[in-house]
């Protein structure tokens, strides 16, 4: 049979570039262990995230205007005037809150199973740098509706390195262009957020990947599959082993790993969707989400003489500008705030813990972690609210535990006893799978009660049960003590 | 140093706000699929706000199409004499005036309500009372010491504070009416509701269209997550 012209065509191009080879090594012949939980989504979708931020970011583009006179009302003419404008700004706001929550998450997914550990810091180090570069990019974002809160934010934010001893003043001034947050900052600031650093992003993004393919994803036990694959083999497997590492052979398996396409694209489409329904849920039923995505002050114009009565960023900043303000000193203040992402890149140096997951790791790391948790939280929760004396001090304490946990991680990972590892990937139930039991624990926690109606008829109706609902939560207790031992 | 100063007063400022705002806000009642109640309130924002206050951000046409008004009743019977179906909600008061009379310029009205809140405007409206020491005579339970005085004086009547003592300071307990207006308490309060109402519209003219949209958007999703997940479930069969 005569080829066709499509397929001669595809041959043209494969013939000089290696579609198949990056496809495969990517992809199709990439291994990832097979029991990747929940915790694993958050990956993908970022990725997604930034997709969504650049596109409709290319749209908003189109009809935005980077001049302190004219950017407010250009935002307003997108949300009112330009075709389907509102659902494209919606979309890039609700965006950038979603892209922290995943990223924190996906973060978070690091901290459990100690994917920051050898041989990953390299990833993590990338990792962490997408992080500042996500920052920054939103940072400057967010100066762009040129709101009150966007406005004033950017000026207390960059006045923050005037604290900077001798060269402070010179370096803020630098930075905004101007004495105060004015048109010059506003359009170097567009620059910064719709080119410079998304090039930065995209570039980071392609390191972070092309690392963890390099030395394969961890697992939620932390075992190093390659290392288990080694034993009991011939010396001359080696140059075999290597061959699967890099996806060349798809004769051979890394233990206990598929290969992440069709296995884990098919997967990562279902955790789209559903994130996709907590997206869309916000974009059209609560775009501002209470004045946490889009902050009630920024729908008021900037206005450079009038200062609003409370300034607060936006969220997902929010933990380290409540570690700023608790810090007395300024300079002291900005050097805890710079330090407070500083310690996460030195994560992978520690950790002195044997063992990479929480599920082998001894009682006091998963102990610190929810204390880290539980500060972290505390912090973005402080960070919005009025600095009071009271919130203070809890701001005070919050910033030691989130830095104990780092600073005194030598010690206590170094101390503590792990358990044994498994010779094979532990499987744990999946959601769904445990769904019999959730319908039996709501049936422990309900009773039947026949009611009574007012037509005389007999309706059962469930009604929460005491004792039930006791035996629960004496059981939820006892498990959550059991897995922090 | 200085902006170490100005940052501290930030904090300080932000502070002493919280301790102020102890009143209480009413719920108005927003219902922007009410278009009856949407086109009294158009009509009564033109009447007694757009002389000072200016909407840029919409058109008549636009109003006259989402509130289901004739553009020749818009024109007629809301829109002010000599106003082009075209033309922005801007106010026929200049700057410089504004500045001179009131000391600022009053604000554009377009996002008011997306800023402030409508419960905040509701009770603002309903808030003023006499207070002599003021300029124009009346001051704000809501916003103490506003510029502005009641455009709708005529409508409500004057409304007094009664003061009641806690821990030896004088607040403002409830304000009674002391002089009636033209119409009864229940139709000013609709008259409010009704300028919220068309305010809260104002502020987000695609509201409805967002929210009706919203839900094909999330059953489109939902058969998504329905047909991902029976994908999932057959690619993975053989994974054990």
């Amino acid at each position: 049979m005569k080829p066709s012209r499509l397929t001669l065509c595809g041959n043209w191009i494969l013939e000089r570039f290696p579609l198949t080879n990056l496809w495969n090594e990517h992809m199709a012949h990439y291994y990832a262990p097979k029991n990747f939980n929940f915790w694993y989504f958050f990956g993908s979708l970022a990725l997604l995230v930034l997709v969504n931020q650049f596109l409709t970011g290319i749209l908003l583009t189109m009809n935005y205007k980077p001049d302190a006179k004219l950017a407010f009302d250009s935002v307003e003419y997108i949300m009112r005037d330009v075709n389907w404008g509102w659902l494209v700004r919606y979309m890039h706001s609700t965006g950038a809150s979603a892209f922290f929550i995943v990223v924190y998450l996906h973060m978070f997914r690091g901290l459990l199973y100690g994917s920051f550990k050898h041989p990953r810091e390299l990833i993590w180090i990338f990792g962490m740098l997408l992080f500042v570069a996500l920052m920054a990019e939103a940072f400057m974002g967010y100066l762009l509706p040129w709101g009150q809160m966007s406005y004033w934010g950017a000026q207390v934010i960059i006045s923050l390195f005037s604290a900077i001893p001798v060269v402070g003043d010179e370096l803020s001034l630098w930075v905004r262009g101007d004495y105060v947050v004015s048109d010059a900052t506003l359009n170097r600031f567009f620059a910064f957020h719709v080119i410079a650093v998304p090039l930065v992003l995209v570039l980071l993004v392609f390191l972070h990947i092309v690392a963890l393919h390099e030395v394969g994803s961890n697992n939620p036990d932390g075992l190093d599959l390659k290392k288990i694959k080694q034993t009991g083999r011939r010396k001359s497997d080696e140059e075999e082993e290597e061959k699967i590492l890099r996806g060349n052979n798809p004769d051979l398996k890394i233990m206990d790993s598929i290969p992440f396409h069709p296995y884990y694209t098919v997967k990562d489409l279902v955790g789209v969707a559903v994130f996709l329904l907590f997206f869309a849920t916000v974009i059209f039923f609560m775009p501002e989400m209470g004045g946490y995505f889009l902050e009630h002050a920024n729908f008021i114009p900037a206005d450079p003489m009038k200062t609003p009565e409370h300034i607060a960023p936006v969220w997902y900043f929010t933990p380290f500008y409540a570690i700023l303000r608790a810090i007395p000193d300024k300079f002291a203040g900005v050097i805890g705030m710079g330090g407070a992402i500083v310690v996460l890149f030195l994560l992978p140096w520690l950790d002195r813990s044997k063992v990479r997951s929480i599920r082998y790791r001894g009682g006091i790391y998963k102990k610190a972690l929810l204390l880290f948790v539980i500060s972290f939280l505390a912090l973005g929760y402080l960070g919005t609210q009025p600095a009071t004396p009271t919130a203070t001090t809890f701001a005070r304490i919050f910033t030691v535990i989130y830095f104990g946990f780092f600073l005194l991680m030598p010690l206590y990972t170094r101390w503590e006893k792990s358990k044994p590892l498994p010779k094979h990937l532990t499987y744990q139930p999946s959601l769904e799978e445990r769904l019999p039991a959730l319908i039996d624990t709501f049936h422990e926690v309900t009773i039947l009660t026949p009611i009574q109606q007012q037509d005389g008829t007999v309706v059962n109706k469930r009604r929460p049960n005491a004792r039930g609902i006791l035996n629960v939560i004496t059981r939820l207790a006892i498990k959550l003590k059991k897995s922090l031992d | 140093m200085k902006n170490f100063i100005t940052l501290f007063l930030f904090l300080a400022l932000s502070g002493g706000v919280q301790a102020s705002q102890g009143v209480e806000l009413q719920e108005a009642d927003i219902d922007l699929s009410d278009n009856a109640s949407l086109q009294r309130g158009a009509k009564h924002f033109v009447t007694y706000c757009l002389g000072c206050h200016s909407i840029k951000h919409i058109r008549y046409l636009r109003i006259a199409q989402d509130i289901n008004v004739d553009q020749k009743k818009m024109l007629n019977d809301i829109a002010p004499e000599g106003a082009s179906i075209y033309d922005q909600l801007h106010s026929a008061m200049n700057a410089h005036d504004a500045e001179k009379w009131f000391g600022t310029q009053p604000p554009d009205l377009s996002l008011i309500a997306r800023s402030r809140g409508a419960d905040w405007l509701y009770s603002y409206l309903k808030g003023f009372y006499t207070d002599k020491t003021r300029p124009y005579g009346v001051n704000n339970l809501v916003f103490e010491d506003v510029g502005m005085p009641n455009p709708l004086w005529q409508l409500q009547g004057q409304q007094k504070p009664t003061y009641k003592t806690v821990d030896g300071q004088k607040s403002i307990d409830k304000l009674v009416l002391e002089e009636h207006g033209t119409i009864s308490e229940k139709e000013f309060d609709r008259v409010v509701n009704d300028l919220v109402n068309f305010l809260v519209y104002v502020g987000e003219p695609m509201q409805l269209e967002r929210k009706s949209m919203g839900k094909y958007v999330i059953f489109f999703i939902l058969m998504l997550l329905v047909l991902s997940y029976l994908l999932k479930k057959e690619y993975w069969k053989d994974v054990h």
